[in-house]
């Protein structure tokens, strides 16, 4: 354990901070430019897991756990998220034979 | 105190019983309820009465209940049994029974006979409210009451429309006075922190209160009195108001509702004492009033239009009476007042009873024969209003014009002119109903026929007491021992500012009796030469000229007050109407509702329905939040 924790500790804080804002803004970019509903979702995913990346990172090096912690949370509200998310997706799905999100203008008046 | 809320009550239960379940009873036990319930409380009223009488009952001064309680004041719902208000109960209890018993008769063919006799219940109720309420509040809300029950009585036979307007006429004129009635309550509470008679008495005779304070005071009590009593400016309502049916007439209309501005003067009287210029400028509405009206009853023709303004005019010299300090004379010609004026109106109810709604005088004459009963009572009635020897009038009139006369000679000359004219056109009424030939159709002629007993009862007992009502109140220097005076002698606080009573010498007091005796005897004896020697008819509308005309239109008051006050009023509303209401609060209303439909259709625009744009506007807003955030601030 002491051991892992050396090895985390032996890679600057600032690297963990410079992966996870690529990361994050790989993200942003996908939601933006992406039209397919699931790509989207990835991209959701993986601002959501950046934050993670940080969160594990910051708790590390302040020795605190409160932040892994926040980390399992931040999970299970995901994991959450995602079912209900496909849920929606496959019912559009099923609507419009589709999962482009330009395909959605049905819902304006 | 039981006792005391029973004779309040009782009025009220039968108003109940017949507003909610009159519909289902027989005419007969309506009225009986109705009746009875009077009769019940006038028994009571009078055991306190001979109770005072005999020394045996004391005041009595209780609350019911904290009613208003405040950390600066206290006002209780409390009553007040004195002298004074035993009187008026006796006044309000007994002729109210007797006009009851009159109505069973009188709207026996009424469809809504269960309601008449509910909302006469209910005015008993707020009249003994009224003169028993142990503060202002308790007897304001009396004072409300009556005038409600008076604009459901006038207007009782709402589907004729003139008859609606002469109720609300009657109820926003009241509304005038009673304005200045409240604004005098607000000064009383602010400056003194009750509206107890008692502690309010208590306060005014220890603290030395600014001179200012009080006259504005008393003035604005007595524009409640002007209103609830018709005087000069607020009387135009109480010619109209004769609109209701007979028994209202007599009723509130003579002898009780209109003389409460009488009962609240003299119930104030400790405030008023302090204030003589108020009496004065009391007594110089009152003279005016009295000649005023006396003036308009010479040339009226409907017969209850000339017992309305001779109302007005005797109201005029009571309140002369108390603007001259002789309190107790006006309270005496309050009571003999409310026996014979009473008594006239139910007689004019007869025959107009008998003449099937007939009213005007000019269609009239030679009942004498044919209603006996209702003639010598109206007759004895009539010499008792004219002042005649030995009937009530006389010895209350006399006392005023003593009084007036003591205090300044030109209000005892214009009151004498006054009671000179009331001798005049009672007598000139009473000729022209019940004397020379009749003049009505042949149709009415045929139907002409004296009133059943229920209606004759009553007369008959309020003319006795109208002849021997003076007995109250004979004349202490001819060594008669004047029981009212003594009576009230407690509830009347020393007049500083009036004349001592028996500052005239005797012989000018037999010398003003005297003269107005023979004074009253004058006038009959014109109108006796005129319309009974003479054979005159009054002449018909319009066909007057000059003074006459003016007179009998009334000075044209009524146009007056149109033309000022309604029309006025109307044009003012019509400008709100056209410029505020439909220019300004109609364009704010219709302006904010556009300017809505104007952004939301510019904004409704953004919602394009094209998620990857409301993402990037998200996207672009949470970065601009933190700049905000992070970098600007």
């Amino acid at each position: 354990m002491n051991l892992l924790l050396n090895i985390f500790s032996m890679v600057p804080i600032q690297y963990y901070i410079f992966i996870s804002a690529v990361l994050f803004c790989i993200g942003v970019l996908g939601v933006l430019f992406r039209r397919n509903a699931i790509i989207i979702f990835m991209s959701v995913e993986l601002m959501l897991n950046s934050v993670n990346l940080l969160l594990v990172a910051f708790s590390t090096y302040h020795n605190d756990a409160s932040g892994q912690v926040f980390v399992f949370f931040v999970m299970a509200v995901a994991a959450a998220e995602v079912a209900v998310g496909l849920a929606i997706l496959v019912t559009i799905f099923r609507n419009v034979h589709s999962v482009d999100i330009d395909e959605l203008k049905n819902l304006k008046h | 105190m039981t006792l005391l809320l029973l004779i309040i009550l009782l009025p009220l239960i039968g108003f109940l019983i017949n507003a909610f379940v009159g519909k289902k009873l027989p005419k007969i036990v309506s009225g009986i309820i109705g009746s009875g319930t009077i009769l019940v409380s006038f028994v009571l009223s009078a055991i306190f009465f001979i109770g005072f009488i005999n020394g045996t009952q004391q005041k009595i001064d209780v609350n019911v209940y904290d009613w208003i309680v405040l950390p600066d004041f206290t006002i209780t719902f409390g009553l007040l049994l004195d002298q004074l208000s035993v009187t008026w109960l006796m006044v309000v209890t007994g002729i109210g029974f007797l006009i009851h018993i009159y109505s069973i008769s009188y709207m026996h063919d009424d469809e809504k006979f269960h309601v008449f006799f509910s909302y006469l219940n209910l005015f008993i109720f707020f009249m003994l409210l009224l003169v028993l309420g142990n503060n202002f509040l308790v007897t304001f809300i009396g004072w409300e009451g009556v005038g409600l029950c008076s604009y459901l009585l006038i207007g009782f036979w709402f589907k004729n429309q003139d008859y609606n307007n002469a109720a609300k006429k009657a109820f926003i004129m009241n509304r005038v006075g009673d304005l200045g009635f409240l604004l005098g309550m607000f000064l009383l509470l602010y400056n003194f922190h009750s509206l107890h008679f008692g502690t309010l008495q208590t306060i005014l005779a220890s603290a030395t209160v600014s001179h200012g304070l009080i006259i504005a005071i008393t003035l604005l009590l007595f524009v409640g009195a002007m209103g609830k009593s018709a005087q000069l400016p607020l009387y135009t309502w109480l010619p109209d108001a004769m609109a209701g049916p007979t028994p209202v007439s007599a009723l509130i209309h003579a002898a009780t509702m209109v003389t409460a501005g009488i009962y609240m003067i003299a119930r104030a009287n400790f405030i008023y004492v302090l204030a003589p210029e108020t009496m004065q400028f009391i007594a110089f509405i009152g003279v005016a009033t009295a000649l005023f009206a006396a003036t308009i009853g010479l040339m009226q023709n409907d017969i209850k239009k000339v017992l309305a303004y001779s109302t007005v005019s005797q109201l005029g010299l009571m309140f002369m009476a108390l603007g001259v300090g002789a309190f107790t004379s006006g309270v005496f010609h309050v009571v003999t007042h409310a026996f014979f004026k009473a008594c006239l109106f139910l007689g004019s109810g007869s025959v107009i009873h008998a003449l099937h709604g007939e009213q005007d005088i000019r269609n009239m004459g030679g009942l004498k024969k044919y209603m006996p009963i209702t003639f010598w009572t109206f007759l004895i009635s009539s010499l008792a209003i004219s002042g005649v020897f030995p009937f009530s009038g006389f010895f209350s009139k006399d006392e005023i014009l003593a009084a007036a006369f003591e205090h300044n000679k030109v209000l005892w000359a214009v009151a004498s002119l006054a009671s000179l004219m009331t001798a005049f056109y009672m007598f000139r009424l009473v000729f022209l109903t019940f004397t020379g030939e009749f003049r009505g159709t042949e149709e009415q002629k045929h139907h002409l026929h004296e009133s059943p007993a229920l209606i004759t009862f009553p007369l008959v007992v309020l003319a006795l007491l109208a002849a021997v009502g003076g007995a109250f109140g004979l004349p202490e220097f001819l060594g008669f021992h004047h029981g009212l005076k003594e009576f009230l002698s407690p509830v009347f606080v020393a007049n500083p500012n009036a004349g001592e009573e028996h500052g005239l010498s005797h012989s000018t007091e037999i010398a003003l009796m005297a003269g107005a005796f023979i004074g009253a005897l004058l006038s009959i004896g014109y109108a006796y030469s005129k319309y009974v020697s003479g054979k005159a008819l009054p002449i018909k509308d319009g066909a007057q000229t000059g003074l006459g005309k003016i007179i009998y239109h009334k000075y044209y008051v009524d146009e007056i007050y149109n033309l000022l006050f309604v029309k006025s009023t109307l044009w003012l509303s019509e400008i709100f109407h056209t410029v505020v209401d439909n220019t300004v609060v109609d364009g704010a209303v219709n302006w904010s509702g556009k300017f809505s439909l104007l952004v939301g259709g510019q904004v409704r625009k953004l919602q394009s329905g094209s998620i990857g744009f409301y993402l990037l506007a998200m996207v672009i807003s949470i970065v601009v939040m933190f700049f905000y955030v992070f970098i600007i601030r």
